[in-house]
């Protein structure tokens, strides 16, 4: 009895932060706009809000966003996959900067890559011949562009610590690599692939510029449909059912990821890295043969950027890089380029300490397995409440900090906090799903083991997770970093016009006429995909090193 | 090897720690409205010169604070969701677009600006409670844009008119942003609706059926598609502002390759006015004064690439050539916006998304 008490209360301490977090800014913001929807004239009208859901073309609306953030899913889990696998299992020179280098779309603003995606589909562009410009084709080719490093990464550093043994057994044993693959691999893999499949659905359920961009304003989703009824239309009963809906969406999927990821994760065999990854040999010709492909499709519309960055005039030139310094012509700009970058990097680095806090946090409980059946039910529940800001809608969000966040001792709207504080709260996800998989595959007799040799729980944590942690800490640090240079959608309503972020300032440019801010924020987009490859490009190194030390 | 990753995680460390903490840095100003700051909230769009604002602290002691919030409709729709707890003591970018919804919505207080220079009561609203509470600041013409090169080029008579757009020598020509995610792009319908009243469904149909090409935003139409743009497109006829031409003046030469079609083009007026609740009315006033002068009515166009209500002031050389305004804009009365924008926005939709 003491035990479960104690276990209880073992995880109400570890989880009460960040549950204050979310409550404060996302479940308050949240509850107060969809509020908004639900009263008419002082008085609670529930049905107004049931008959949107009733029309025909909110069915629509909600059929588009399932499908085409399905078949993004799809593709890019497909896709991830066999990158993950040369990226982390095959050792060769360069394999850090390809590995940084995956994770540069993930930090480019929509805008920018629409346009870039555009110039390659128009008509008019290279690839004009394939008519998919205004296409779903082009919506999905986006979302696996903008996704692709969520798989490669989430699902690489799991695959890194892979003990080969087993995989070495089977073979021993007669099987196939295909068979190898399929019972061996894939199974120990699986916990995984559906934490980054969930990551990567939830971030293409909510896209916005992209739908809105590359197709054309022909499809809509809920997500964009709550920005035309929430920002043009002021139909805030619509906006308040599409939001339910979103929600109710976004529960039952995590609910099903959840029940799909339980019972499979078990304890694993670890090993470094450098045991785990070794040359290349004839069976992974494949693999490679799908990343050159899947490499290809993401430098596609990064080299067209570099090359509009450098196009000044007729000729070239890196022009609109040292106008980087400037505020742009006509001072399209409040402050100069070069000073949100370094805001960016400033508000990157307080979001990342903070999701990683928060994440350490939310894995810690999250990957415990308390025996009570309430407790088990409790955590499994916590496991997927910190997706949830992934799933809902950030305008309904951004709105809702305006209508909540109003007075003391909440009065937080003008405040600089708010934007390291909603962009953690996009990479908690993150730093969860590659955390979580990891602390749940550590055997509990280790744990065990160090308490009857008299560690403390602490000491038990530092010795046996840490080491195995350490890693995905890194990967978790590199990716929240990777997230927060590149958000917008939130950071867009929250920022501080006086510090704006490089992001924002590139769509400040992109909206304003001459060829000369076009092309600034070509060059800042560049700058700022560079910037994400560096860091992470460091972030390797240090991984390196780090794993002699142990 | 040891050494070289110990140096390496101490100079990461080091960087992240001395750049640390976005939240406390030297310009860090949480104080908010009241006092001597005039909290402004606008639209994205929003530029002005240092030296002006300067001016206006100089002459009245008020610190201006900008508060962008995206473009004019979610500007409005924020003011409207903060009603009783303003974001800022004034406003300024609301247009004729949105104008009733900000007053019907009652977020605004009276106020005229003294000393109000005589062309600006053209651009007032109708309405005289309307008027009351909102002051004409600037103003911008929506226009159908062409790229007279490439007509040339191509010897092709350039259109002139909203019914030239539909005729097949036109066709797969145009490209404007869309109605429902762009402000020039509901213009546009707006101007459609008050050259054909009822029939401009009809218009749509025809114009769709000759090729015409939705994009969702200004700059996608106008960098992507246009021949003009930067991306060097394939449509040579897009919906843009009549001020754009000066912009596309090359290198050297004088004249712009492109022109403004000044039959087809929306008036678009943006006003100001002060916050009910605002925490300094006195500072708000005293910016909507010096909006509505000289120095600051002189730098609209090189800033805000708008037109100033006070003609008295000139416009640079540029646009006193290449960015004249319609001598007959289209206009839609405020209200009627307001009360079909819902409707006419879904029909549009069907329309051009079949």
């Amino acid at each position: 009895m003491t035990g479960r008490v104690r276990s209880g209360v073992g995880i109400a301490a570890l989880a009460a932060l960040p549950l204050a977090f979310l409550g404060v800014f996302f479940v308050l913001p949240l509850v107060g706009m969809v509020a908004r929807g639900f009263v008419t004239d002082g008085h609670l009208d529930v049905g107004a809000v049931l008959e949107v859901l009733a029309r025909p073309r909110v069915h629509r609306v909600l059929w588009f966003t399932l499908w085409s953030a399905t078949a993004a899913t799809v593709c890019t889990v497909l896709l991830g996959l066999p990158v993950a696998h040369v990226l982390y299992r095959v050792r060769f020179p360069g394999r850090g900067l390809l590995r940084a280098f995956v994770l540069m779309p993930f930090v480019m603003p929509t805008v920018v890559v629409g346009v870039a995606f555009r110039t390659l589909l128009a008509s008019s562009g290279p690839l004009g011949g394939l008519g998919l410009d205004g296409s779903p084709v082009a919506i999905v080719a986006a979302m696996v562009f903008f996704n692709l490093a969520v798989v490669v990464r989430t699902v690489g550093s799991a695959w890194a610590g892979l003990d080969r043994r087993r995989e070495e057994a089977a073979a021993a044993l007669g099987a196939t690599p295909l068979q190898v693959l399929r019972t061996v691999t894939l199974p120990a893999l699986l916990p995984g692939v559906v934490s980054a499949a969930s990551v990567v659905f939830l971030f293409c359920a909510t896209a916005f510029g992209v739908v809105l961009t590359l197709g054309g304003l022909r499809y809509a989703t809920v997500e964009t449909e709550i920005y035309l009824l929430t920002t043009q239309l002021l139909d805030l009963q619509g906006a308040a059912a599409l939001s339910i809906l979103q929600l109710v969406v976004v529960t039952l999927l995590l609910y099903g990821a959840q029940r799909t990821r339980s019972g499979r994760e078990h304890a694993l065999a670890r090993t470094a890295e450098r045991e785990a990854s070794r040359g290349p040999g004839r069976g992974d010709l494949a693999p490679v043969a799908v990343t050159v492909v899947a490499l290809a499709f993401v430098a596609a519309p990064l080299v067209t950027l570099v090359l509009r960055s450098l196009r000044v005039g007729d000729g070239w030139g890196l022009g609109h890089y040292e106008d980087l310094a400037t505020t742009g012509a006509g001072g399209a700009l409040l402050v100069p380029a070069s000073t949100a970058l370094a805001n960016s990097w400033r508000v990157a680095v307080d979001a990342t300490l903070l999701a990683l806090l928060l994440g350490v946090l939310v894995s810690a409980v999250v990957s415990r397995r308390p025996r009570p059946p309430a407790q088990r039910h409790a955590v499994a529940v916590l496991d997927s409440v910190f997706m949830l800001p992934l799933g809902v809608s950030a305008v309904t969000i951004g709105f809702g900090f305006l209508v909540t966040l109003d007075r003391p001792p909440l009065d937080l709207r003008a405040s600089p906090v708010l934007v390291p504080i909603a962009q953690a709260m996009v990479a908690l996800p993150l730093v969860v799903r590659t955390l979580a998989p990891v602390l749940r595959s550590v055997d509990p007799r280790q744990h065990q083991a160090a308490a009857s040799l008299g560690a403390s729980p602490l000491r038990s944590a530092l010795t046996v997770d840490l080491p195995i942690l350490w890693r995905p800490l890194l990967a978790a640090t590199g990716f929240a970093f990777a997230v927060s240079l590149g958000e917008f959608g939130a950071t867009s309503f929250l920022a501080r016009p006086d510090r704006p972020t490089l992001p924002v300032v590139i769509y400040q440019l992109i909206s304003r006429p001459g060829e000369a801010n076009l092309g600034m924020a070509f060059a800042a987009s560049v700058v700022l995909g560079l910037l994400t490859v560096g860091v992470m490009a460091l972030v390797e190194r240090l991984r390196l090193g780090s794993v002699g030390t142990f | 090897m040891h050494a070289m990753r110990a140096l390496t995680t101490i100079a990461v460390t080091l960087a992240l720690g001395t750049t640390a903490c976005s939240v406390g840095g030297p310009t860090g100003d949480t104080s908010g409205s009241g006092g001597k700051t005039v909290v402004v909230a606008t639209h994205d769009s929003w530029a002005m010169s240092k030296k002006v604002l300067k001016e206006f602290t100089a002459k009245t002691g008020y610190t201006v604070k900008i508060e962008p919030n995206g473009d004019a409709g979610q500007l409005t729709n924020k003011l409207v969701l903060t009603k009783g707890s303003p974001i800022a003591d004034m406003t300024y970018g609301v247009d004729n677009t949105f104008a009733s919804r900000a007053v019907d919505e009652g977020v605004l207080a009276d106020y005229t600006p003294k000393g109000l220079p005589a062309s600006a009561s053209a651009y007032a609203l109708k309405d005289p409670t309307d008027a009351k509470q909102l002051t004409p600041v600037d103003y911008g013409d929506v226009c159908v844009n062409i790229d007279d090169t490439w007509f040339q080029q191509h010897r092709l008579t350039p259109p002139r008119t909203l019914d030239d757009l539909t005729k097949p020598v036109y066709k797969n020509l145009f490209v404007t942003p869309g109605a429902s995610s762009s402000s020039p792009g509901l213009a546009f319908l707006l101007t459609t609706i008050a050259k054909y009243g009822n029939g401009w469904q009809a218009y749509w149909s025809r114009l769709m059926g000759n090729g015409a090409k939705v994009t969702s935003g200004w700059s996608d139409a106008y960098e992507v598609d246009f021949t003009g743009g930067g991306g060097h497109g394939d449509r040579p006829i897009v919906l843009s502002y009549s001020s754009s031409p000066p912009f596309t003046i090359p290198k050297g030469a004088s004249k712009p390759t492109t022109s403004a079609l000044l039959d087809t083009c929306f008036r678009q007026v943006e006003y100001a006015g002060v916050l009910k609740g605002a925490k300094n009315p006195a500072g708000a006033k005293a910016f909507i004064d010096f909006m509505t002068q000289k120095s600051f009515q002189q730098a609209l166009p090189d800033n805000m690439y708008v037109y100033p209500v006070d003609h008295r002031v000139a416009l640079p050389a540029d646009w006193a050539r290449y960015a004249k305004t319609a001598p007959r804009p289209f206009t839609v009365p405020p209200a009627e916006i307001a009360k079909n924008r819902s409707t006419w926005l879904s029909q549009w939709s069907d329309i051009t998304t079949r």
